[in-house]
């Protein structure tokens, strides 16, 4: 028992870890900059398709297609904030016109997918998926560590970043007083163009790591629309640390409920913890009152 | 004009305009398009499937127009994307039958889209052919329904009575199950089956549980089903699903004595591609596969059309699966409706009950329910598979078929992994 429950919690960092990746993006441009990017899953599997062509042509590791590619992705983030500031922020309609436009652009970026590549299941090789790690009686499939270690350190790089970094900071800022950070002769909508960028860039990598996860097709984002932005919501709006400490409780709880329990409540007792914590603290496990 | 001539002009009009249409419209009729609507999945988690199913239509509808149509008629396609959500169908159900009038329907591809057409078509006394759906009639009772996956007339038990009947023959006896659905209609319903094929064998069920549909991890499901220490793992999943099962249980050395069941996605050749040697020894259901047993007249030539026709369509390249069966469905009610001569709903209908036809799938025959009068559903058990190559699954001896009798290829490997 007492192995089982071990492999359960690691099976759930690995799991919470993935999912940390695929919500760190959406930390950043939901939590701190107020833009409720619904689209962010789509950008993700669109990451994973650029990481599916390349594997295939080329035979590229994923991984290093994912980090080759962000810097694209974080130019078409940019690109993104300027038509979004000029259409919607610029003269105040952005939170309902805003998600209209996120909702349009999922759809867009679906089509343009199944036009461009098909509707069929697509998959990647690397020589670590199907091999497993094993310590003592712990199973770590390097299907599911890989992903989580890259994911961590991409968390890890972020979280200096905004913590270290004049522009970091300036991003931090820009969420909690425009005005004020304006009298700092910093200019608002180019740290959020940038913040917008570095979001969408995180989400080309953590496509990558969703495609050597599972197989994807162009409507796979939608499965974890709803998980993501439970996790940027329980961790803390626009916490990075909040935003992966949660990741990991979410995976943790799916992993010992699909375990011991029935993984048909998992997904239950995930969204069941967010409510619970957001009853005793509104406003997240790391969010400022 | 006085009154009485208005009388005999407007006489002479109507008779006029009467004679026009009664010699008019046989010549209309005639050169109309004979219009087969249907909605499709061209869109969303099942538009793979749907979409291959859409091209081997297509090639039907070429060979029928090319031989001068149906009753003389050419035949048109009328369809629209359901995008795999059942809450579309009824509505384009509902425009195909009032607004684009077309002349017959056909289903979408699943069990999740043919069932909320039914109410619509029984209404209108439809014929209608459906494309895999698994006992979506055991609730209509409709008498014009008819089903081309080879499940059987019993479809739930009888698509995982090879599976059971297979592990009955082993020595020893497996003695325990493990079952796990994906939750989704058609997998609840194949597990459904395997549960109460399991009871009536006598296995202990260790394990029960479905899990939810396009989970991104299921290792934890599957280290608890190791745990569970089943003889016989059965799953009932959908594409994503199978392949995180398939990988966790090679990662995590699952040790059943067979594992497979009903795993929708393993019949693909390109999850078949990236999984290679993972799926050695697995058994699990399939309709069409390239072992001699199986080579019915027609479906060589129709997977040669089919295969040039899928190039750059990002669908499955190989088209085993799906694609002979919905070109088969429209076989079916294509001579149907040339043997009866007319549209008659009624006649063709009574025409496809009493009838064995030829297809590209084998002799078909349905049963009252309108299933197949007998199960062909396939246990093929992956052998020998090599990495990364999926011109090997184009060939024999790969996918073996262990069941039914009729058309064995071979005898399983036992246990699952050695």
């Amino acid at each position: 028992m007492t192995e089982l429950f071990l492999n359960a919690v690691a099976s759930g960092i690995l799991l919470g870890g993935f999912y940390a990746a695929v919500a760190l993006g959406l930390s950043i441009t939901f939590g701190q900059l107020d833009i409720v990017n619904i689209a962010h899953p789509t950008f993700v599997i669109f990451g994973s398709y650029v990481a599916f062509i390349i594997n295939e042509h080329f035979g590229f590791d994923p991984v290093l297609i994912g980090v080759v590619f962000a810097p694209a992705f974080y130019v078409l983030g940019m690109a993104l904030y300027r038509i979004y500031y000029s259409s919607f922020e610029k003269t105040g309609q952005e939170s309902l016109s805003g998600l209209a436009f996120f909702f349009g652009l999922m759809f867009i970026i679906e089509v343009f997918l199944i036009l461009t590549f098909g509707v069929d299941y697509r998959l990647v090789e690397a020589q670590y998926i199907g091999k497993t790690l094993h310590i003592g009686f712990i199973d770590l499939p390097l299907r599911m560590l890989v992903p989580c270690v890259v994911s961590l350190i991409m968390t890890g790089a972020v979280y200096l970043y905004m913590s270290k970094t004049f522009m970091g900071r300036a991003i931090l800022a820009v969420s909690q007083d425009r005005l004020a950070l304006q009298l700092m002769g910093a200019n608002p909508i180019k740290v959020k163009q940038i913040a917008l960028g570095i979001g969408i860039a995180t989400a080309c990598i953590a496509g990558a790591l969703l495609i050597i996860i599972q197989p994807v097709e162009p409507s796979v984002g939608r499965l974890y629309i709803g998980r993501v932005f439970a996790i940027v919501v329980l961790g803390g709006m626009g916490s990075i640390s909040g935003t992966l400490l949660a990741a990991l409780l979410i995976g943790i709880v799916e992993s010992l409920v699909a375990t011991f329990y029935g993984p048909s409540w998992a997904p239950a007792v995930g969204f069941g913890i967010l409510l619970i914590t957001l009853a005793v603290r509104p406003q997240g496990i790391f969010g400022r009152a | 004009m006085t009154y009485l001539r208005k009388i005999a002009f407007g006489v002479w009009l109507a008779l006029g305009i009467g004679l026009a249409s009664m010699i008019a419209s046989p010549v209309a009729k005639a050169a109309d398009p004979l219009k087969i609507g249907f909605s499709m999945a061209l869109t969303g988690p099942l538009a793979g499937a749907g979409k291959a199913a859409l091209i081997a239509m297509k090639i039907w509808k070429d060979d029928i127009n090319a031989k001068g149509g149906l009753l003389g008629r050419k035949i048109e396609f009328i369809y629209y994307d359901d995008a795999t959500s059942p809450s579309k169908v009824p509505g384009i159900y509902s425009k195909l039958l009032n607004v684009d009038k077309v002349d017959l329907v056909v289903s979408s591809y699943g069990t999740n889209e043919i069932s909320p057409a039914m109410p619509i078509v029984m209404r209108k006394g439809l014929v209608f052919m459906s494309l895999f759906g698994l006992a979506v009639n055991d609730k209509f009772k409709y008498d014009r329904y008819f089903q081309i996956m080879p499940a059987g007339p019993v479809p739930t038990d009888d698509w995982s009575r090879g599976f059971f009947s297979l592990a009955k023959a082993q020595s020893p006896a497996p003695k325990t199950i493990a079952l796990l659905a994906e939750d989704a209609e058609f997998a609840r319903n194949a597990v459904a089956g395997a549960r109460r094929n399991a009871k009536a064998m006598g296995l202990k069920i260790v394990y029960d549980k479905t899990f939810p549909f396009g989970s991104p991890d299921v290792t934890s499901v599957m280290r608890a089903i190791k745990a569970a220490n089943a003889d016989l793992v059965y799953v009932g999943s959908y594409p994503g699903g199978s392949v995180g099962l398939v990988k966790a249980a090679n990662e995590l050395g699952l040790k059943a004595k067979m594992f497979g069941g009903g795993m929708v996605g393993l019949q693909f050749a390109g999850i078949q591609k990236n999984l290679g040697p993972m799926l050695n020894g697995i058994v699990n259901y399939d309709f069409w596969v390239p072992e001699p047993t199986l080579k019915f007249e027609g479906v060589e030539a129709f997977l040669a059309k089919y295969q040039k026709a899928a190039v750059g369509k990002g669908v499955d390249p190989l088209g085993h699966y799906l694609p002979p069966y919905a070109y088969a469905y429209l076989q079916i009610l294509g001579d149907a409706v040339t043997a009866v001569g007319s549209l008659d709903q009624k006649k063709i209908a009574a025409y496809i009950h009493k009838t064995t036809f030829k297809t590209v799938v084998g002799d078909v025959a349905f049963a009252e329910n309108g299933e197949w009068a007998k199960t062909r559903t396939l246990q093929v058990q992956f052998r020998d598979v090599q990495p990364n190559n999926m011109a090997q699954f184009n060939k024999p001896g790969k996918r073996i078929v262990l069941y039914p009798n009729s058309v064995k290829s071979g005898d399983i490997a036992y246990p699952y992994k050695k």
